[in-house]
């Protein structure tokens, strides 16, 4: 009875996939419980989170991709209508318009859009698959683009990145020719120069205080450098669980959020940053391969487009907490706390199950 | 057929899909290597560099300033204390916007212009990262009001401070002095001395007086605690420290209580007294007036008062005993007589006939007595009483001027006495060398005349013409005058006594030092310049009055003090000590623009000297003494006009 209870259950969980994601969540509950001073209170909410986020993982995986392949228009579609809605009434907290309050629930359309892009693009490019053109990549470059204006206008950088990413990694997977790649980049790196000195003096400090921080040390720069000084302080094997003095003084700030690496680091040392570097490649790792073990256009692209995407999330978080990045509102993937990126996150590890267990058999 | 070409395009697309899964499988790597490079770099080729920062960050040493030490009277009574008072501090380093954080202080606290004022000013003087007092003295109310919304005010902190008070207010604040807030002269002062470090912590140091001069004494010794500390600077634990060393309290000779007698006696008058035991050299008295109070200049004075006091014509925050410079006059005729006797001259029976004025051989210019018509037969003893300018006028000529200051150097004429507390002014003891020197002119006779009463180039201070007197009362030996007879350790209580130091021994004949002394005191006896001091008192009194012009008197021109405006009225000296067979107290005394030393000092000494001797307070009712005009109008040569503060 259990034994079948246990095989529905995990019918559609892919244990790989499955076995990586508890071993990196798991490792987020040590890191935020040092991280928030030893709060279990914080521990549970997460704890909560994660089972919330399972269970949104679990129903995915368990819904078939060709039922996501239909409501992948409509989905964009409520998305962008929820978009309009929140910088028309939206809440602003923080100083950013992000949030709509719906009556029953607050919700974040900007999340929902982080999966529905990437649907929406998928499924265009399967639909179009037959007669392919230039103008069909030029339509789903719009497509991304909408969103992407609502919600960097909000403004939410680090979302808006990440949704340009997942688009761009689709309209990549998807064939756009390699010649036109090549020229694009070296057109924004002949024009960036240009746009430079088209900026006012103002908005040019902003730029050079983004990628340097240590010309602002007590302002805009102050988090990554006392990041970088944490980190660095760690060593090879860490000073210990519970015994970063960096982070528990509160020299780190938003260290239980953005900046939680900087706390791992400094607590696991560069052997624990490396441990989460190749759990991560291995996420990313198993994503690709059902990718490309997937049966159709659409589960192909979505998979790509899901795996690449979370290792944005995981590069641009590292890379700014580490300094090499600026600094942009992005969590470490399924460390950070907070429950609205992972569960977006796990949503998108259900579908990529759902992509993996759905699969016909396919005679070869 | 149309099944093949699907699967075949199937096969092809899944090929060209997998090969850009793969290239950007291969892109995923590349990106996670270059983390991994920098973590590298950041954990391994970096980590003793920010291994070293992490450990700044974290532990701080937090200096814990010790106490000051007190001041006590000679009877205990408290001069000089601290208490806590609760200040409101800013970090500017820390506040975004001072002028608005400061407003909505102000909703919280009373905070006044004054006190906007003085941060500012402090604010001027003070680095970023120091913390500025906004308010002081907060009360309970106030301090948990803002304690309530501390949260919103980052860089605003309640500190409890020590606070250094001044009991007696404005009683000896020049004696006392102050302590102030150290500015970039104080650091320079201390990083020379090597005492940086220990003021680590202090933001106060003695400015003037007794606080200044025993700084080292008073500060005491800093301590230190490591702490760990946050990213707001707040202790988290402390890991160790070594306890401050409290500074030395100060015992001094002088009492408050006959401090205040001597204050009290100059009612609105400007001048100084400095009353001495010439045994010991004990300071017993020492009287700058007007005073001010100086707890105003503890917490940063404001600029409205600092004002007053700098451009108040009374000039208050003038250390009078030791800056005050002005020519002696009369006072200066018993130390001229004295070294008329010692050289051989003047020696009873000698007399002369006083016409009134003396000259020059060859000269028809007229060195004029006080007494137009003249003393008439006059000797050393009388001259020293009816204070006799023609006497003197010949003793100095005779002499010359380099065997008088050499002789009266040795009473402290024309070099700091010694006494401590700083800023002593040395006087002027004129030669024909100095004058050459400063002013590249000959040295002519009829100054060395007007020499012989103190007039001319001569200046002393107070403290000069105390300590002299002091000498003179004590046989020609010189005691170091000083203020504190002993320091104590503020945790064990012992007293260190302070020596008596003996500076000078001057050999001189008893039966020249008797005759000066019968002369001084005939003074105060009828018949003498200052007959009031003596009269009714129990005790001997030798004195010897004086006055010294503010404005020159030209030939022929008499001195007229009701046409004068009072500033420009001559200034009343007087010097006295007491019981004059068994000197327990000399004094000088100069009470400026006062007019007549014996009518008008005499008084002040007198209410000293019997509350020292006999311990009786003067009356309560003492209405302060209109400026009373002198009984005889005095008519020194000199055309000079007198620097005077």
């Amino acid at each position: 009875m259990i034994d079948r209870i246990y095989k529905r259950l995990t019918l559609h969980i892919d244990g790989f996939l499955m076995g990586c994601l508890l071993l990196t969540l798991l490792l987020g509950l040590f890191v935020l419980y040092s991280a928030s001073g030893e709060s279990s209170a914080r521990i549970f909410a997460q704890l909560t989170n994660i089972s919330v986020a399972l269970l949104v993982m679990w129903l995915a995986a368990n819904i078939p991709p060709q039922h996501l392949e239909r409501i992948a228009l409509p989905l964009y579609l409520l998305g962008l209508l929820l978009l309009l809605g929140v910088a028309l009434f939206g809440e602003i907290t923080n100083g950013a318009r992000r949030w709509l309050d719906l009556g029953v629930a607050r919700i974040q359309p900007s999340e929902l859009m982080k999966i529905a892009v990437p649907m929406m693009l998928a499924w265009y490019f399967a639909k179009r698959e037959e007669s392919l053109r230039l103008t069909d990549y030029a339509i789903a470059a719009i497509f991304l683009a909408i969103p992407a204006a609502f919600i960097l206008k909000q403004p939410d950088l680090g979302t808006t990145l990440l949704i340009l990413g997942s688009g761009i990694f689709v309209i990549y997977l998807a064939g756009f020719s390699w010649k036109l790649i090549i020229a694009i980049a070296v057109g924004a790196t002949a024009l960036a120069p240009l746009l430079w000195t088209m900026l006012h003096d103002y908005q040019r400090r902003r730029i050079i205080i983004l990628f340097d921080p240590h010309q602002d040390p007590l302002g805009a720069g102050y988090h990554t450098i006392q990041a970088n000084i944490a980190i660095g302080s760690g060593g090879l094997a860490g000073k210990g669980w519970l015994n970063g003095t960096q982070s528990q003084l509160d020299f780190i700030p938003e260290r239980t959020t953005d900046f939680i690496l900087a706390v791992f680091g400094e607590e696991f040392g560069l052997l624990g940053n490396l441990l989460l570097l190749l759990l991560f490649t291995l996420i990313i790792g198993r994503g690709l391969v059902i990718a490309a073990q997937a049966q159709s256009t659409f589960c192909r692209l979505l998979a790509g487009s899901i795996s690449l995407t979370f290792f944005t999330y995981a590069f641009v978080n590292i890379g700014m907490v580490s300094g090499i990045l600026p600094v942009v509102g992005v969590p470490l993937p399924l460390i950070s706390y907070g429950g609205t990126s992972l569960v977006t996150l796990m949503l998108g590890f259900g579908i990529l199950m759902s992509i993996q267990t759905h699969k016909k058999l396919v005679a070869t | 057929m149309r099944a093949r070409s699907e699967l075949k395009n199937y096969r092809q697309e899944s090929y060209h899909f997998r090969i850009r899964l793969a290239i950007a499988a291969v892109f995923v790597l590349f990106c996670f290597g270059i983390l991994a490079a920098r973590l590298f770099y950041l954990q391994m080729s970096k980590h003793e560099h920010y291994h070293t920062l992490a450990e700044n960050n974290r532990i701080s040493l937090v200096p814990i300033v010790p106490n000051r030490g007190l001041i006590f009277d000679k009877n205990g009574v408290v001069l000089a204390h601290n208490f806590f008072v609760y200040t409101l501090e800013i970090t500017p380093a820390r506040v975004k916007n001072l002028e608005e954080t400061i407003n909505q202080l102000g909703e919280l606290v009373e905070i006044g212009p004054l006190d906007r004022k003085r941060f500012k000013k402090i604010l001027s003087e003070s680095q970023e990262f120091e913390s500025v007092p906004l308010r002081t003295h907060l009360n309970e109310a106030e301090a948990a009001r803002f304690a309530v919304n501390r949260y919103r005010f980052p860089g605003v902190e309640i500190k409890s401070r020590l606070f250094r008070h001044y009991p007696q207010g404005a009683l000896g604040s020049h004696l006392v002095g102050y302590i102030g807030r150290i500015n970039d002269k104080d650091l320079i002062n201390l990083k020379e001395s090597g005492e940086l470090s220990n003021y680590k912590g202090s933001d106060h140091i003695g400015k003037t007086g007794l606080e200044q001069y025993y700084e080292s004494v008073l500060h005491g010794k800093t301590g230190f605690k490591q702490v760990e500390t946050d990213s707001g600077g707040h202790a988290v634990r402390v890991l160790s420290s070594t306890p401050p060393v409290p500074g030395d309290n100060l015992i001094l000779s002088v009492d408050s209580k006959l401090q205040k007698i001597g204050e009290d006696a100059f009612g609105e008058r400007r001048g100084a007294l400095v009353a001495i035991q010439p045994k010991t050299g004990e300071v017993l008295a020492y009287v700058s007036m007007p005073t001010f109070d100086s707890n105003l200049f503890v917490g940063g004075i404001d600029t409205e008062n600092w004002k007053a006091l700098n451009e108040s014509l009374d000039k208050p925050l003038i250390n009078r005993p030791l800056r005050g410079i002005y020519p002696p006059g009369s006072t200066f005729k018993p130390f001229v007589a004295l070294a008329g006797l010692e050289a051989g001259r003047r020696a009873p029976p000698f007399s002369i006939n006083d016409p009134g004025f003396f000259t020059l051989p060859g000269n028809t210019h007229r060195y004029r007595d006080w007494k137009p018509q003249g003393h008439g037969v006059v000797d050393m003893r009388k001259a020293i009483t009816i204070s006799c300018d023609t006497f003197f006028y010949g003793l100095a000529h005779e002499m010359g001027i380099h065997a008088m200051t050499d002789f009266v150097r040795h009473f402290g004429f024309g070099q700091r006495s010694g006494i401590d507390i700083s800023g002593e002014l040395e006087g002027l003891l004129p030669t024909p060398e100095w004058k050459k020197r400063r002013w590249n002119q000959p040295w002519y006779p009829g100054e060395t005349v007007i020499f012989g009463i103190g007039q001319g180039y001569m200046l002393a201070t107070p403290m000069q013409l105390a300590q002299a007197t002091a000498i003179f009362a004590n046989n020609g030996v010189a005691m170091k005058p000083h203020l504190v007879t002993g320091i104590q350790e503020a945790s064990s209580g012992t007293v260190r006594p302070v020596e008596h130091v003996v500076t000078d021994r001057i050999e001189l004949k008893p039966e020249n030092v008797e005759i000066v002394r019968k002369g001084m005191e005939d003074v105060t006896l009828p018949g003498g310049t200052a007959v009031a001091v003596g009269a009714g008192a129990p005790y001997t009194v030798a004195a010897k009055t004086g006055t010294a012009q503010v404005v020159g008197i030209k030939q022929g021109e008499k001195y007229d003090a009701s046409k004068l405006d009072e500033r420009h009225r001559d200034h009343a000296l007087f010097i006295a000590y007491a019981p004059a067979d068994d000197p327990q107290i000399a004094l000088a005394i100069i009470v400026e623009n006062g007019g007549s030393g014996g009518s008008v000092a005499g008084p002040i000494a007198r209410k000293v000297m019997d509350y020292y001797l006999l311990g009786k307070e003067p009356a309560e009712s003492t209405p302060a003494t209109p400026l009373a005009l002198p009984e005889a109008a005095i008519a020194p040569a000199s055309t000079e006009e007198h620097a005077h503060d």
